[in-house]
């Protein structure tokens, strides 16, 4: 006999329970953690050599990189002076999920640390379904991307708590409207923080370093 | 590659429930995508043909109910539906939405047999 069963479950609810894991772990640590994420190139290692230049003498930093093949970024970020910087090879995955993120919390001493920076793979879409457990979720966005993204890849932009719009020293040489990429945003993600930079001129930066500092524990 | 992680997901749901059961088959599985949703498709089936091999849920049909999303407006309460890259308010015309639907992306229901041979 053929019988209907009713579920209701959520399909990501086993990534979305270690996820609570992680965060449980990292906040019993007293460690404060963001997981970056923005499109290839939008500058999310640029970003995380910028924060460390600015907050390594302060502040005890760890970076977990994600990225699909190579152990170039985690390596950029060990001569930015991170104090442990850790490679996930996704071996393909398009985006880091808390399960990633748990066998990169397995190589760290938490306690050693006051600031986790998780560099997600670089991609608009995926991430923003998989929660990794961090504290909050920071979309790097970068004017040469266009200002349509918001439109195009709300899923990313609903979900999350910070908004870096990055290469603003690129502004004159482009047609991104401020205004019509701030409406899309602000559509999806009423009053998001939002800091405006550049990690070619260090415009911008030191709001952003400095919310990052405030949001960690002391 | 994504398909891959959440066909895994769906499989492992629907093993759990299939056996709390008793069932001996899955035939069917109903799964709610909000239209603002992830971008899994129907390449599941594909992934899932090969993922459910040799289990109770092998060749098990996948059907996905669209929900399509609705905003309201944090302003006059209006609710719509966004069309493409529009985010205003089709009646006040003032941006900032709620999202009442849209969002889901869970497994709603399987059907199976509890006996073999039925
Ligand atoms: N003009 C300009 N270029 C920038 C800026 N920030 C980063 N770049 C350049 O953008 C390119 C990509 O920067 P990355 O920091 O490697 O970007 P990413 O997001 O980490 O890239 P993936 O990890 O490969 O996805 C590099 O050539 C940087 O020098 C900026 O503010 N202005
Ligand atoms: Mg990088
Ligand atoms: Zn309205």
């Amino acid at each position: 006999m053929t019988q209907r069963i009713p579920i209701v479950e959520n399909i990501l609810s086993a990534n979305d329970r270690l996820a609570e894991e992680n965060r449980a772990r990292i906040e019993s640590a007293g460690v404060f953690s963001v997981n970056l994420m923005a499109s290839p190139g939008a500058g999310k290692t640029s970003i995380i050599e910028q924060t460390l230049s600015r907050l390594a003498d302060k502040l005890r930093v760890a970076v977990v990189d994600g990225d699909i093949a190579t152990s170039l970024d985690a390596d950029r970020a060990a001569a930015a002076g991170a104090q442990a910087s850790i490679q996930i090879n996704t071996g393909g995955e398009c985006h880091l999920d808390a399960v990633m993120l748990q066998g990169a919390l397995n190589q760290l001493d938490l306690s050693k640390f006051d600031l986790l920076i998780v560099e997600n793979v670089g991609n608009l879409v995926c991430p923003a379904d998989f929660r990794l457990g961090t504290h909050k979720s920071v979309l790097i966005a970068s004017t040469p991307e266009g200002d349509d993204k918001p439109y195009k890849y709300p899923g990313m932009y609903r979900g999350v708590d910070a908004l870096v719009v990055n290469k603003i020293d690129l502004l004159p040489y482009l047609d991104f409207k401020m205004d019509y990429f701030q409406r899309g945003v602000e559509a999806l993600n009423p009053g998001v923080v939002t800091f405006p930079v550049s990690c070619r001129t260090g415009e911008g930066l030191d709001a952003w370093t400095n919310w990052l500092a405030q949001n960690v524990k002391r | 590659m994504h398909e891959l992680a959440v066909t895994q997901s769906v499989l492992d749901i629907v093993l759990r429930h299939a056996k709390d059961a008793g069932a001996k088959r899955v035939t069917d599985i109903h799964i709610a995508i909000g239209e603002l949703s992830t971008n899994v498709d129907d390449s599941v089936q594909f992934y899932w043909d090969i993922i459910a091999k040799g289990t109770i849920a092998e060749g098990a049909k996948l059907h996905f109910r669209r929900v399509p999303a609705e905003l309201q407006c944090m302003a006059c309460f209006e609710k719509y539906h966004p069309d493409d890259g529009e985010l205003v308010c089709p009646k006040c015309g003032s941006v900032g939405a709620k999202i009442i639907a849209g969002e889901e992306f869970s497994l709603e229901a399987i059907d199976v047999e509890d006996q073999e041979n039925s």
